[in-house]
């Protein structure tokens, strides 16, 4: 296979490993008003999250520095054109990382509120715009012959991005909400199993709206086949929550989240950021990528490391495989 | 209103801003989780309740600021595509792949452990638990190399060669990058002295708590390891940046100069050092200073009959090879910025052997205002980091990549003023707000003192941690 190829599929599945991971930490984030009804509630459902948020975020490190090694003209367009979205998620998983951290530090109410209320819009956030990201790259934008962005900002908010963002929002909200199923336990449980029936409901229809609207504008044959199995593993994650079997509903969400951020990058392939003006303006994976050289030393790396990656993060969700319960946050100290 | 709209002007604010802070939190980040990890080690091998205690004092403190440390660092990674888009094409092929390899081989197990080693006080068997700090506090010392390793390309770029169709610096010997001399030098030099700096938050702490007389069955060890810290990181730190020095003068001749605002070339005796020197205000004639004679000399070529060249002759070459333009830095940025990152740096480990003289064998001064020394320690040993970094980034303009890419050439075309501005604003207040928190939280830890952590097994004699969840 072609290096440039390769690395295009390693920062597709870097992203996908980003966006099913930490998209669930969004979700348990943007279920805090739903499903906390207390201090100690809410604090459950953080603690859910607590010991794996921050390696989940660190995937869209690594994310964007392979965006940057691999293809730097991809890494220069995007994160040039669309600056004020990139600012406003950065900003707001500046709120969320600290909020995660700083709530217990004090006991009083309001303190606490105050991070609550940061934690479910720094979730909400990066959910809605990284799905607009997406959905723009998909459709291209208009681009100069030196590949720099020429729209605006609300160029980059047109329909099809935001059913884009509502898209990821939902997704994300729902794989959040039962994971707190899988992950607690009472009456917080049920809760969640019922919200996530619910917001489920909701998600497939979004869902089937954007995916028929990119199949039917850019769809290309492995587009197609991996949004069939993004939208059967959603079905069937919907059924599994309904009958109580929360590891099946978690799997199956994590598949239609994988299967739907190949199927974008599917359609994109051998393009990374169409022009939408002039064909000739946009980025491919070959006038985009780096050098060979440097491509095979980050082949060599990502050989030796990623699987060293995978086990020591499969082995931290083993060591916390547990439920968390109330009783065991009202026993620690705060 | 041109010239405050200017994406160039408002990008670099926003570099050196949001770099700084960063910076702020990192140099703890990396002695803290192995400072953490010392006393964690302790008492693992004790067994003594005082080690425990230490050990969460100063994990607490590490955890407010590791949470910082994260956040700002993101900003970092994505400002180069946001702000600098141009001079991300142009060394991306090079650039990215010391970022990818501190992503895939730093943060991710440093993000790992840290979550394990917080979380996992009662899920791990205690040998591993010790050694997911260790894990974490080797993880942030790599994750610093790496980043170094990017950043001493800038300095002195090697291992590329230029595509000319491309327009861009493509990477041909990785090797070369990885041991650039500047990094095997700068390298050091910052780990040392960011111990120097967590030294001086366990000396402040230690002495304001000391100074009142409380909690000293904690407070002492801690002090004693504190100082030691700082008079070993102190040589250290010395030692790798007087290499430094001959690196830098090797490869960036104007920025030694600039350090010295030598503007004619000078030999032996007349190649002084000034430690103090007021001169015009724009720094081009001096009106008095007090010098050292060949301390120049020897910083910048380890003998004494060496030459220093001076500002106008390397302006002048440069013209020659790289055409028309002002090639020099701003100089009393440099001259300051140089001299406030040794002297804060030296008067440190001065002080910290007077320390360990004056508390000897168990003794403890009773004058209060050695006390207020002791705590000033923290801030005045992170400003000695902050100015040493000024001085080397601003020392290096006008070129964004030594000799290869101007700043101003490096700036995103396609973002204007107005953007900018709005994320500087953003970032500003965003980080302002964050800094009084934080201040505040650590000042709190601080206070609180160690926390108690129960009673001892009646049989082992050790005493168990508690869990700690958010
Ligand atoms: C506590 C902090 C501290 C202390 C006491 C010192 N330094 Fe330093 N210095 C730094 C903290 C620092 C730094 C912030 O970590 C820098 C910025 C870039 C780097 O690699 O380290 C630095 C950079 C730096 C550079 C610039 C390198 C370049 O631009 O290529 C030189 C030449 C020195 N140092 C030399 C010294 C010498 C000769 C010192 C003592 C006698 C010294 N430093 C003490
Ligand atoms: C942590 C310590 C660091 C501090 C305090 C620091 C500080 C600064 C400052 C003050 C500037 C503005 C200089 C000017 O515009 O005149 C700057 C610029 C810059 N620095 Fe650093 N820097 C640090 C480390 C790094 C590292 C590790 C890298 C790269 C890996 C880097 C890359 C840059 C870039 C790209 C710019 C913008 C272009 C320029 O102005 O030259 N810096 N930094
Ligand atoms: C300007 C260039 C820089 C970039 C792009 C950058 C990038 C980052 C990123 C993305 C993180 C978050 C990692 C995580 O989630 O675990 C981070 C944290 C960190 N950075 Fe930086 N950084 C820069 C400057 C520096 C410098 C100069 C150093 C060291 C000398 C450094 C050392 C660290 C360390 C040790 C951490 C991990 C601990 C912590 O989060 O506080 N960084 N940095």
């Amino acid at each position: 296979m072609e290096l440039p190829t390769l690395w295009f599929g390693i920062v597709a599945l870097l992203f996908v490993g980003y966006f099913v991971l930490d998209g669930f930490d969004f979700g348990v984030g943007m279920s805090l008003p739903f499903l906390g009804r207390d201090d100690t509630d809410r604090r459950v459902l953080i603690n859910t999250i607590g010991p794996v948020w921050d390696l989940n975020e660190t995937w869209v490190i690594v994310a964007a520095a392979s965006l940057f090694a691999a293809f730097p003209e991809w890494y220069a367009t995007l994160f040039s054109g669309f600056y004020l979205l990139l600012l406003l998620i950065l900003l707001a998983l500046i709120g969320r990382g600290v909020s995660f951290e700083y709530r217990h530090q004090r006991p009083q109410s309001q303190w606490k509120r105050w991070f609550d209320g940061m934690i479910v819009v720094g979730s909400a956030v990066p959910a809605l715009l990284w799905g607009v990201v997406f959905a723009n790259i998909v459709q291209g934008v208009s681009l100069d012959s030196g590949h720099n962005y020429t729209g605006t900002l609300a160029d980059l908010l047109n329909p099809y991005a935001l059913v884009g963002g509502l898209t990821t929002l939902l997704l994300f909200f729902t794989h959040g909400v039962v994971f707190v199923s899988l992950k607690t336990e009472g009456a917080l449980r049920h809760r969640a199993r019922r919200l996530a029936a619910r917001s489920g409901t909701i998600t497939i229809a979004v869902a089937a709206v954007f995916l028929l609207w990119t199949g039917l504008a850019f769809g290309t044959l492995p587009f197609w086949i991996l949004a069939a199995v993004a939208a059967l593993a959603l079905g069937a994650g919907w059924l599994a929550n309904a009958r109580g079997a929360e590891g099946i509903a978690f799997t199956m969400l994590a598949v239609a989240v994988a299967a739907a951020v190949l199927a974008l990058f599917a359609s994109l392939f051998p393009e990374v950021m169409p022009a939408s003006n002039d064909p000739a303006n946009g980025l491919t994976i070959e006038n985009a990528s780096s050098s060979d050289y440097t491509l095979t030393v980050m082949t060599w790396l990502a050989v030796f490391a990623l699987p060293l990656v995978l086990a020591s993060q499969g082995w931290t969700y083993w060591v916390f495989r547990r439920r968390v319960t109330r009783a065991s946050v009202e026993s620690a100290a705060h | 209103m041109n010239d405050l709209l200017d994406p160039l002007l408002l990008a670099r604010w926003q570099f050196g801003l949001t770099t700084i802070y960063h910076f702020l939190f990192v140099p703890l980040t990396i002695g803290l989780a192995t400072t953490t990890a010392v006393f964690q080690t302790a008492w693992h091998r004790t067994g003594k309740a005082e080690y425990l205690r230490i050990t969460r004092f100063f994990g607490g403190i590490f955890l407010i600021n590791f949470a910082m440390g994260v956040v700002t660092g993101i900003v970092q990674e994505f400002q180069f595509g946001m702000n600098w888009s141009e001079y991300s094409r142009f060394v991306g092929d090079v650039f990215g792949a010391p970022l990818a390899m501190e992503g895939l081989l730093a943060f991710f197990f440093e993000a790992t452990f840290i979550g394990l080693w917080i979380f996992g006080w009662d899920k791990l068997p205690r040998r591993i638990h010790l050694a997911t700090i260790w894990a974490t506090a080797i993880g942030s010392i790599c994750s610093a190399y790496f980043i170094i390793a990017a950043n001493s390309f800038m300095q002195n770029p090697v291992g590329y060669e230029i595509d000319a169709e491309k327009g861009r610096a493509e990477l041909v010997d990785v090797w070369a990058l990885l041991t650039n001399p500047v990094a095997l030098a700068a390298f050091p030099h910052t780990i040392a002295a960011s111990f120097m700096v967590t030294a001086g938050l366990v000396i402040s702490a230690a002495a304001w708590h000391l100074s009142r007389r409380q909690h000293v069955e904690t407070m002492r060890p801690a002090l004693t390891f504190g100082l030691w810290v700082m008079v070993v990181a102190g040589a250290l730190t010395t030692v790798f940046g007087d290499q430094l020095s001959l690196a830098m003068v090797a490869t960036q001749p104007m920025k030694m100069a600039a350090a010295e605002a030598t503007y004619e070339t000078v030999c032996g005796a007349d190649a002084s050092f000034s430690l103090f020197t007021l001169g015009t205000p724009d720094g081009s004639a001096e009106l008095f200073s007090i010098r050292v004679p060949y301390l120049l000399s020897f910083l910048s070529t380890h003998t004494f009959d060496g030459c220093v060249e001076g500002i106008n002759d390397l302006q002048a070459e440069y013209q020659d090879v790289f055409g028309p333009g002002d090639y020099t830095p701003i100089i009393w940025i440099t001259y300051w910025a140089f001299r406030w990152m040794i002297g804060l740096g030296l008067a440190h480990v001065a002080v910290a052997a007077i320390g360990l003289w004056l508390t000897r064998k168990g003794r403890m001064p009773e004058k209060a205002w050695m006390w207020r020394i002791a705590v000033c320690s923290f801030p005045l040993s992170l400003a000695a980091m902050i100015v040493g970094w000024i001085f080397t980034e601003m020392g290096r303009q006008p070129w964004i990549v030594f000799s290869l890419l101007p700043t101003e050439s490096a700036v995103s075309p396609n973002v204007t003023g107005l953007d900018v501005l709005i994320s500087l604003v953003a970032f500003t207040l965003v980080y302002g707000t964050l800094a009084v928190v934080e201040v505040r939280l650590v000042l709190r830890a601080i206070r609180n003192g160690p926390p108690e952590v129960g009673e001892p097994d009646p049989e082992s004699g050790r005493v168990e941690p508690a869990t700690t969840v958010y």
